[in-house]
């Protein structure tokens, strides 16, 4: 260390792990704002920054009472369940759909084949809004009249998210040795077995980075609970987006809401960074 | 969107020999009429029992005890198992068929419940969407002349500021968002490997932040604004007021559309991590030699940033900014949770979403996504001719 490099032999540079530090705490400050605020009394809060409660953390008034009134009012602890009964499923079951879709342009040839996945990869730019309309007459009352209830948006996100699935699971599958299937092929298995025993367990790695992605993408959407689920079902994204709708006497529950939105997402960022990096490196365009 | 592959290409058809036996050896057993009764009669049992299964979550959720918990718990026993059980089927029906039939129906046979997905979920209402946007507010006739819902809204001027507000977005935010990833990556890459994955994971965070809860963090902690005398409690208010100016109600502030600046630096923060987790992934692979190379003739470290690294990490540098130029695009959260538009920070996804939802005019919120979706075409386009270069190149 002395010697100003690393072990690699790599220089040290000051002036970078400055300039990175700086950045990386500039990052967080905003976040950290929050979070302090949060557990701030609303009169404190009112008379000092967030900063100065990092400063001098004694001279102001914390409280837990944020968390608990916003659970009370603002309904978050349903909201809360709400929000991981749309995500779970709403993350896991493309996965099987796309997985054989997937199996089907890595090991099978077909006619047809290039001209299908490139429409794969041209819906995945669509910008899901061209759903809305027609989709809401669907699901709607002179439709299915399902609109409102869990099993629309479990389908809404199933279809939007199934092309990116299909995209990521395919390009990871291709790197799979073509070999294995061969002569699982010559060993009698069909397609069906080849898939369960084999690719699938394989796919292990790629089926964690999108579900990854999917579940970040699902918790955090606005748009399609809003237009797809009632007052009473909807997830924590939206009755966060009504707090803030309601400024002024809600300010202190709005802090601790955010963070109550925050955390189940920021756990699956930190215990499945390394899966993230890997499908977005995969292709995370989603229209 | 790459993926390197080590690998040969895994072209299906022709796979090299390895062995003496080949696939094609097995028995073609003929058609198998048993099996194939068998597999299609589960197909439809299966298929049936799923659709009836969720479509009673939603029309008699008391046989579930009123409880979304078992739902959602059913929802995926059934979504998952259901599905594994339906292809089980499917592979049976199609292998009770002669061979050549069977190696020819199977791929699309694979294909059919995703690509019926994307057909309903996608490709029938983009139809659909474009359809509507020649028709009345709720879609039951359709304009006199058909193209009225185009002409009203090509002639409003709000739609005209959403647009320039768009083009302002698409302009900066893509462009900052890239530039600032590269900079964080070329700088973390130098950085003791701890010191990169932990700085990394700081800035990378936000990725995992909605964009409602972005807003709320940024409108009470950066932006908030307390009347004149009283404390200030966001940031900016609170270094302008020590500057020794009057607090500012920021997002209201629309001189030089100051407020979609200050929009836009939400999405930069949030997009900026995954900018740079990309393109240091691209930088790890520009090969070291070539550095060396460039060093031994003597250039500067910038010169071989700009001449030597750049160059290399061109596609990924696209690939990013086209990822943030879609997102960009269609932008919507971040504008109508602050401002809803007000303030002439309107864009266009927000303008369709008011007039669907609030307005209830299905015909100009259909037209509205039309222009949207006319809008991204270039992009897709270019999408498809990447792919395709990537896929000759594999």
């Amino acid at each position: 260390m002395r010697s100003g490099r690393y072990k690699d032999g790599r220089r040290r540079s000051p002036f970078s792990i400055v300039v990175v530090i700086l950045l990386a705490i500039l990052w967080s400050l905003p976040t950290v704002g929050l979070l302090v605020t949060s557990f701030r009394t609303r009169d404190a809060a009112l008379q000092s920054g967030w900063w100065q409660a990092i400063i001098n953390p004694f001279g102001s008034g914390w409280t837990l009472e944020n968390y608990s009134k916003v659970f009370e009012m603002g309904d978050m602890g349903n909201a809360f369940i709400n929000g991981i009964i749309v995500a779970v499923p709403g993350t896991v079951i493309p996965i099987m759909f796309a997985a054989f879709a997937a199996y089907s342009f890595a090991f099978m040839d077909f006619k047809f084949k290039d001209a299908l996945f490139i429409v794969i990869v041209a819906v995945m730019v669509v910008p899901i809004q061209v759903a809305f309309q027609p989709l809401l007459y669907l699901f709607g009352p002179y439709g299915l009249g399902i609109s409102g209830q869990f099993l629309a948006i479990w389908i809404l996100h199933t279809g939007f998210g199934m092309p990116l699935c299909i995209y990521v699971l395919r390009n990871y599958m291709s790197t799979l040795p073509y070999s294995v299937v061969e002569s699982a092929r010559i060993d009698g298995c069909t397609n069906f077995q080849i898939f369960w025993r084999l690719i699938a367990p394989m796919s292990m790695p790629a089926i964690a980075a999108f579900a990854t992605l999917q579940f970040l993408w699902v918790w955090n959407d606005l748009l399609i609970a809003k237009l797809f689920l009632t007052n009473d079902n909807t997830t924590v994204i939206v009755k966060l987006q009504q707090l803030l709708g309601t400024q002024g006497q809600g300010a202190e529950l709005l802090t601790a809401g955010a963070f109550i939105s925050m955390v189940l997402p920021m756990i699956v960022f930190f215990v499945l960074q390394n899966f993230l990096v890997r499908g977005m490196t995969a292709g995370a365009v989603k229209g | 969107m790459s993926t390197t592959s080590a690998t040969p290409p895994p072209t299906a058809g022709a796979p090299p020999q390895t062995g003496h036996r080949h696939a094609s050896d097995l028995p073609d057993t003929g058609l198998q009429p048993g099996k194939l009764l068998v597999g299609a009669l589960g197909v439809a049992v299966t298929v049936w029992l799923i659709g009836n299964l969720f479509l009673a979550f939603a029309y008699y959720p008391q046989w579930f005890f009123n409880s979304k918990i078992l739902m959602g718990i059913l929802a995926i026993i059934v979504g998952v198992g259901g599905a594994a059980v339906f292809f089980w089927f499917l592979n049976m029906a199609i292998e009770a068929l002669p061979r050549r039939l069977e190696h020819g129906l199977m791929p699309y046979a694979f294909l059919v419940p995703g690509f019926s997905l994307i057909g309903l979920m996608l490709i029938y209402p983009t139809i659909q969407t474009i359809n509507y946007s020649f028709a009345n507010a709720n879609s039951t006739a359709y304009r006199d002349p058909l193209w009225q819902n185009y002409a009203d809204l090509f002639s409003s001027s709000a739609f005209w500021s959403a647009i320039i507000n768009n083009v302002l977005w698409i302009a900066i935010v893509p462009a900052v968002t890239v530039a600032l990833g590269v900079v964080v990556a070329v700088l973390a890459d130098k950085l003791s490997e701890r010191g990169e994955k932990w700085s990394k994971s700081f800035i990378f965070l936000p990725m995992a932040i909605s964009f409602v809860a972005a807003s709320a963090i940024w409108a009470t902690t950066i932006y908030g604004y307390s009347a004149p005398g009283q404390p200030q409690t966001g940031v900016l208010n609170a270094i302008w007021v020590a500057l020794g100016n009057e607090p500012q109600s920021w997002l209201t502030i629309d001189t030089g559309r100051l407020n979609s600046l200050l929009l836009m630096l939400i999405l930069i923060w949030l997009q900026t991590g995954f900018a740079m987790v990309l393109l240091s992934a691209g930088i790890k692979g520009v090969p070291e030699d070539t550095l060396e190379a460039a060093r031994i003739d003597g250039a500067s470290e910038a010169k071989i940033f700009f001449q030597v690294v750049i160059p290399q990490i061109m596609g990924t540098i696209v690939t990013v900014f086209i990822t943030v130029l879609i997102l960009v695009m269609k932008v919507f959260d971040i504008v109508y949770v602050l401002t809803n538009g007000r303030n002439n920070t309107d864009v266009v996804a927000n303008m369709f979403f008011r007039e669907m939802f609030t307005n209830s005019q299905s015909g100009r919120a259909t037209a509205i996504v039309v222009v949207l979706l006319v809008a991204v075409i270039p992009i897709l386009i270019y999408q498809v001719k990447l792919f395709r270069q990537q896929e000759a190149m594999r």
